[in-house]
């Protein structure tokens, strides 16, 4: 998985992780997503944008199945991991977000040390047979999340006591220490300044060279930096879906140009 | 200035001109400032009153209170003759407790004639009288003492003796002359003898432990009650409570929190739950008369009745309060927790029960407070228990034989009629309080150092 060589070979194949196939998500009465059949690809970064409320982040959540804890949420529709359907009742979604890692909006750190933030998830696995494998794995993942330079020191301080631009790359090398095959990010930006933003963007592009990354934003520049595919969500519906280059210049549907040019959203 | 139509603050008006001075006050505002200060003449009042009738309780407590740590006491020379204790003179234990406490009367009216003489008072009182002077427990004091060892029949040996709860009253200043007129257990004669044993230094009051450790007496002897073994009962009771209620509350709250379905019927059980909260202790008590002794038949006036009482009046206290701490760790800890791959039972017990832990651990020591100073439901259980025995033996005794608890006792010595029992009330309610006040500051203390921020 981290061969270089092998991963800059896959990235011309475009290959599909995850399929959806007429999703559709109801908060209770609430029809949020409807319809929405989309195909994303291995090794490639793939924005959401859209409006707030449109079912971006709806629609993230439902790759990991993190919606199962909202009570009142209802997915129908397949959406398949490597040609499995994960909402099948033989999944069980604590294997799939093994395998499916994600990042959240706002840095959400463990309140323990920097070092247990990243070894929580290879314990839990048991990814790790002794400590020196773990201090491996803690210290490779963190240094793909761009952090390890400047925690290195102090690993035993507690993560919470870091940067907001350092909490949410520790919060992403937490989410790689599992070696997942796709990490999902959810407005992963929004709280940081945007010197913090250019690192966890560079981060991202790094990312795309192991993992396919989803990531939600309000950010159309950044959208337009990092990603290589991008999905336009409007009022739940998947508008539309393409090379981030052609929806951001030649967008097919007038409502993916308004959004764009701002005169939605 | 202008705005005087504006009364009842409609919406803003564009009744302010431009260009008027902010140096002066228009009448609008300081109607706004007169309002506001008066109400915050009416908090500090409410404080104010609120302080005082803390101040007026505490200083009544302790006014009342104190005197029942300090007891007067009276030494004594006795002989313990053989004569009275062993006549046959062959030292045999089984004939020396043949004797009983009436044996042993007469040694100590012995003792204290010898007194007079030797300080050679003319009190004109019979030694009878003299011993009046004691706590009806000092006789058997002395034959405690000689069946513990009947190789000291013989010798003379200082004794403190407890004094008589009227001479203790005396001493306190709570018996007078003029107060005896109409008290056939003392005499003014008595009190003159009094005087002089204190003067001689016969007589002293000092600080008492018994009435800390010891037992409770029997309604004779109010000089000799302690509240010891009743503060062993309340133990006993808090130990049931905990071990019970505070595993079957954290496991109730936290699957309510975090497991269960939001429906009709977990809505059934949280308003239920709150409305036990709120319900008579009582009623607890007579559910615990009615289940555990009719119906269990567990034994009647035992701390492990009074702790499962207690454990269900506590109940809803640990699980409104380790819901309320669940609820205040943020949902982003469990999200992150879940993202990793961790399954729900995983993100609880590892990352949102610890966060939790400060909070459940304040409301279960609020919890135990609460249950400590509860009097009712234990009245009905019966465990106002006169237990004039001292400590049981081991915890299985312990939780099993009758006892009372701290606040029962409390009652119990505020009933009797004695005034000495009065000034225990008051004591043991200073006991009591040295408990809850010491549970409380834990309470606070390990919030504060364990709070933590995110």
């Amino acid at each position: 998985m981290y061969d270089t060589a092998k991963t800059e070979s896959a990235l011309d194949q475009t290959e599909t992780k995850i399929s959806a196939r007429n999703v559709q998500v109801y908060y209770g009465d609430t029809h949020a997503i409807k319809d929405v059949n989309v195909e994303i690809e291995d090794k490639t970064v793939t924005a959401f944008i859209g409006p707030s409320g449109c079912g971006k982040s709806t629609f993230l959540r439902c790759l990991n199945r993190m919606n199962d804890t909202i009570d009142i949420c209802r997915v129908t529709g397949d959406i398949l991991l490597d040609g499995e359907d994960i909402y099948d009742p033989k999944v069980d979604p604590v294997q799939l977000r093994a395998k499916v890692g994600m990042v959240f909006q706002k840095p959400n750190p463990f309140p323990k040390s920097i070092y247990d933030n990243i070894a929580y998830g290879p314990r839990i696995h048991g990814l790790a047979r002794n400590k020196a494998e773990l201090d491996e794995i803690v210290e490779k993942s963190l240094r793909r999340g761009a952090i390890w330079d400047e925690v290195k020191d102090r690993l035993d301080a507690p993560g919470t006591g870091l940067s907001g631009g350092q909490q949410q790359r520790l919060c992403i090398a937490r989410a790689i220490a599992t070696e997942p095959e796709v990490l999902l990010m959810d407005e992963p930006c929004s709280a940081l300044d945007p010197i913090a933003t250019a690192q966890v963007e560079e981060l991202i592009d790094e990312l795309r060279q192991s993992y396919s990354v989803v990531i939600v934003t309000h950010s159309m520049q950044q959208a337009a930096r990092v990603s290589q595919k991008t999905a336009f969500f409007h009022l739940g519906h998947l508008v539309e879906y393409g090379e981030t280059g052609q929806i951001f210049t030649n967008p097919e549907d007038p409502r993916t140009e308004s959004y764009i040019t701002g005169r939605i959203g | 200035m202008t705005d005087t139509s504006q009364q009842g603050g409609g919406p803003a008006a564009p009744a302010r001109k431009h260009g008027e001075t902010l140096m002066k006050l228009t009448a609008r505002t300081k109607r706004r400032n007169a309002a506001e200060r008066r109400f915050q003449a009416y908090g500090i009042a409410a404080i104010g009153v609120g302080l005082l009738m803390l101040v007026i309780l505490v200083v009544n407590i302790f006014g009342n209170g104190m005197g029942a740590f300090t007891q007067t006491f009276i030494t004594l020379d006795v002989h313990l003759d053989q004569s009275k204790l062993d006549k046959k003179g062959n030292r045999d234990l089984e004939d020396i407790k043949k004797v009983s406490t009436f044996g042993y009367a007469p040694l100590i009216n012995r003792a204290f004639e010898t007194k007079a003489a030797d300080l050679d008072l003319k009190s004109g009182l019979k030694p009878k009288a003299m011993a009046d002077l004691l706590s009806k427990s000092a006789a058997a004091q002395l034959r405690d003492y000689v069946l513990a060892d009947p190789a000291r029949i013989g010798q003379t040996v200082s004794f403190r003796f407890l004094a008589n709860s009227r001479v203790d009253g005396y001493m306190k200043g709570r018996v007078s002359r003029e107060s005896i007129a109409n008290d056939k257990n003392i005499s003014a004669a008595q009190l003159d003898l009094v005087d002089e044993l204190i003067a001689e230094g016969t007589v002293r009051r000092t600080f008492n432990p018994a009435f800390i450790f010891g037992a409770d007496a029997s309604d004779q002897r109010p000089e000799a009650a302690g509240i010891g073994v009743s503060m062993l009962g309340s133990l006993f009771m808090m130990v049931v409570v905990l071990a019970l209620a505070l595993p079957i509350g954290v496991a109730a709250s936290i699957y309510l929190e975090e497991f269960a379905a939001k429906n009709w019927l977990t809505d059934i059980i949280e308003v239920n739950i709150s409305n036990l909260a709120a319900v008579p202790s009582i009623v607890f008590g007579i559910l615990g008369l009615a289940v555990f002794i009719n119906y269990m038949h567990l034994p009647m006036s035992a701390p492990l009745v009074g702790g499962l009482v207690l454990t269900l009046m506590t109940l809803p206290t640990i699980i409104i309060s380790t819901r309320a701490s669940l609820k205040s760790v943020p949902p982003s800890i469990r999200d992150a927790a879940l993202g990793v791959g961790a399954s729900k039972m995983q993100a609880v017990f590892h990352h949102v029960l610890p966060l939790a832990a400060p909070g459940i651990l304040t409301g279960t020591i609020i919890g135990l407070a609460q249950a400590l100073g509860e009097t009712a439901p234990l009245l009905l259980i019966g465990m106002v228990g006169f237990i004039a025995s001292n400590a049981p033996d081991g915890v299985a005794a312990g939780l099993m034989s009758p006892n009372s608890a701290m606040p029962a006792q409390i009652y119990e010595w505020a009933k009797r009629a004695d005034p000495a029992f009065y000034e225990r009330a008051w004591g043991g309610i200073i006991i009591l309080l040295v408990f809850l006040i010491t549970m409380n500051t834990l309470a606070v203390i390990l919030r504060r150092r364990f709070e933590r921020r995110w």
